[in-house]
């Protein structure tokens, strides 16, 4: 795990290594970013950080952070787990004699001889640590999960293992855990009202999928406004996020095809590809040296053993890596793909409306042109406070889609009020509803994502990602942490999401904050003291070069210019 | 004279108390680092136990055998720095 962080930090200057034996002239972005990468580490406002911008392809700086964990850290979390272990082994041992109640899902009596159903290592894991610290998972929440949010009371007398309601509700909860960058999750305003409209006119239930009656005509509606929004051919829509990038990659590729996929790619991704059968190479995480090995690997050697040429290769990227808060290196992997003629399928779930002047996601973000991506994939869960995905492109791939994903043959389509909250958010985000509040929307999201991004690493804390990510992860490291930082968070009424082993490596424990354009400047200077407590309590400012409170980039000057009125 | 020395009971007050709030926070981080603050009572117990068992037998040990062998250390390099000093004395001779 050390490794990895070694490996992400080897990131950014990777290029001083890796260029070795490639001539200067035919890879004339590397040489480039080479250059600009040492100008801008020389006037960094962040010291000892790896800035890469590269002139050719970058419009803006392209700033992000993975600070190496510090080695009595490491070492301590290991011990931590290490003494967890020996804990856990011991109650598997007592529940195994019978001298405790197990109350976990274990073989039947007469199946005791049997290949076990439940119990592997995972398990091990979910029973002897996830259960002690599961409080800070699974918070009923009874209100709408905006910027502040109501909670449902719990105790548990037996240690985690059930829960009792008290009937009490934790009031005014501030949420720094939804995905809800621009605020579109409320319960009235236009959005809202459109689709209570919309449910009265058409119910909730559709009962169908698309192919069969359940294609609606705000199905239709929704798919050419999300073709124009994107700047696409046409575009098409899924019922379920996740669904979406698992049913559509099989349809996709195939055996004798090859995908190449970021190590950090989203679970529904890696599904996708497995389902699909064919090879999958994995690359380091936003490494371009190591994609661009793995394609020429791929071109120059073909399938093994035959050595036939790949069908195709598809690159499989991720606008926002929802973990890491890091920002795909598009224009490189763009450049890439051309270079080597393969496709590419870009994941926008987190970064669709949360990146950009306009919203429009990475793409817009890097000012970069959508015909340039094959496959344009996002869902409508997170920036638009609704449900389900879409894939967006040229109009020949959307029709073979439909006919061949089983997303679009097998999935019930989306529920009519939740597509007319997609058009109305969406339509307002594009300005068509005649008011500016998509713009002003956008505009304080990457406002509040500089504000808090920029307050925490002054706080001594280690962020990850990019600095214009409003998916914020701030470092844990050790398993009791994780736990202590939830409860300790709750207790002074803000609500956060913290992440542990299956989700990111075993010693990268970490809270991700989600940053909203419904979060005012009073939310996160409440938010940004109590985790200053916290952080001081549970002595989590790891951060070893601290930044000095600077005004290179004052607070209250937008991330993004106003380009027109 | 009298607020004199309530003001001193309270300082003292006040020192005590901080002390205890410090000897707190020690626990506290000492649950933290070691993992076991999401144990059990029973299992913090246990582990409390057998790590300041394990920590009290070291400082007794120590506590008993360094100087013993620090002092056989002492004489066994005096020893050498002895014998060298005559044998070279021996040598000049």
């Amino acid at each position: 795990m050390t490794e990895c962080s070694a490996n992400k930090s080897a990131n950014g200057d990777a290029c001083h290594h890796k260029t070795n034996g490639r001539k200067p002239g035919r890879n004339g972005y590397v040489k480039n970013r080479f250059h600009l990468q040492r100008q801008q580490l020389q006037n960094s406002f962040y010291p000892k950080e790896k800035a890469s911008c590269n002139g050719g392809l970058y419009s803006r700086p392209f700033l992000e952070s993975f600070e190496e964990t510090p080695m009595l850290v490491a070492v301590l979390t290991y011990m931590g787990y290490g003494i967890l272990t020996i804990f856990g082994y011991l109650r598997d041992f007592l529940r195994e004699w019978k001298i405790e109640k197990c109350h976990i899902a274990r073989e039947r009596e007469e199946q005791k001889e049997f290949v076990p159903l439940y119990q592997d290592f995972e398990n091990f894991y979910t029973r002897n640590l996830y259960m002690r610290i599961r409080d800070s998972w699974n918070r009923p929440i009874c209100s709408v999960p905006g910027a502040k949010m109501d909670l449902v009371e719990r105790v548990s007398h037996d240690y985690n293992w059930t829960f009792n309601y008290t009937g009490n509700v934790v009031k005014d909860v501030i949420n720094l855990g939804s995905y809800n960058y621009l605020g579109f999750a409320e319960n009235s305003g236009p959005c809202a009202n459109a689709a209570a409209d919309m449910t009265m006119k058409y119910g909730v239930g559709v009962g169908s999928t698309r192919q069969e009656t359940g294609n609606l005509d705000k199905h239709e509606e929704l798919e050419q406004l999300v073709a124009r929004f994107l700047g696409v051919e046409s575009s098409m829509v899924f019922g379920m996020g996740f669904a979406t990038n698992s049913m559509n990659i099989p349809a996709l590729a195939g055996k004798g095809c090859l995908i190449l996929s970021d190590e950090l790619n989203h679970t529904s991704l890696v599904l996708g590809a497995r389902l699909s059968g064919s090879t999958i190479r994995v690359f380091k995480h936003n490494n371009m040296q190591s994609l661009e090995k793995l394609l020429r690997d791929a071109i120059v050697h073909g399938q093994p053993r035959t050595h036939r040429p790949w069908k195709k290769i598809l690159i499989v990227v991720e606008g926002i890596y929802s973990m890491e808060g890091s920002i795909v290196r598009l224009p490189e992997v763009i450049a890439l793909k051309k270079r080597y003629k393969a496709y590419l399928y870009l994941d926008e779930a987190h970064s669709i409306g949360a990146l950009g002047p306009h919203g429009r996601g990475v793409l817009d973000y890097f000012g970069l042109d959508p015909q340039d991506v094959d496959i344009l994939m996002g869902t409508f869960t997170k920036s638009f406070g609704g449900a389900g995905g879409y894939i967006g492109g040229k109009k020949d791939l959307i029709d073979y889609l439909r006919a061949q994903s089983h997303s679009a043959a097998y999935a019930t389509s989306m529920s009519p009020p939740v597509a007319q909250q997609i058009i109305a958010s969406m339509k307002c985000i594009m300005g068509e509803d005649g008011t500016t509040i998509g713009r002003e929307r956008i505009h304080q999201l990457a406002e509040n994502t500089v504000y808090f991004r920029t307050r925490l690493r002054e706080m001594g804390f280690i962020i990850y990602g990019n600095n214009d990510s409003p998916v914020v992860p701030m470092m844990l490291y050790m398993p009791a942490k994780i736990g202590a930082f939830g409860r300790e968070m709750l207790k002074r009424n803000i609500g956060v999401v913290v992440v542990g082993f299956p989700a990111t490596p075993i010693i990268e424990s970490r809270a991700r904050f989600c940053v909203s354009a419904g979060h005012t400047r009073d939310m996160l200077d409440t938010a940004l003291s109590a985790i200053s407590e916290v952080g001081d309590l549970l002595q989590v400012k790891y951060s070893q070069h601290r930044a000095s409170p600077s005004l290179d980039r004052a607070f209250n000057e937008p991330a993004y210019e106003e380009t027109e009125a | 004279m009298y607020s004199n020395l309530v003001s001193v009971t309270e300082s003292s007050g006040m020192d005590v108390k901080n002390l205890k709030e410090y000897l707190c926070w020690l626990y506290y981080q000492y649950l933290l680092i070691t993992g076991i603050y999401v144990l059990e009572p029973w299992e913090q117990s246990i582990f409390n136990t057998v790590f300041f068992t394990m920590v009290a037998m070291v400082i007794y040990t120590s506590y008993v055998f360094v100087p013993i062998h620090v002092r056989l250390a002492l004489e066994f390099f005096s020893g050498l720095c002895g014998g060298q000093e005559e044998s070279t004395v021996a040598l000049m001779n």
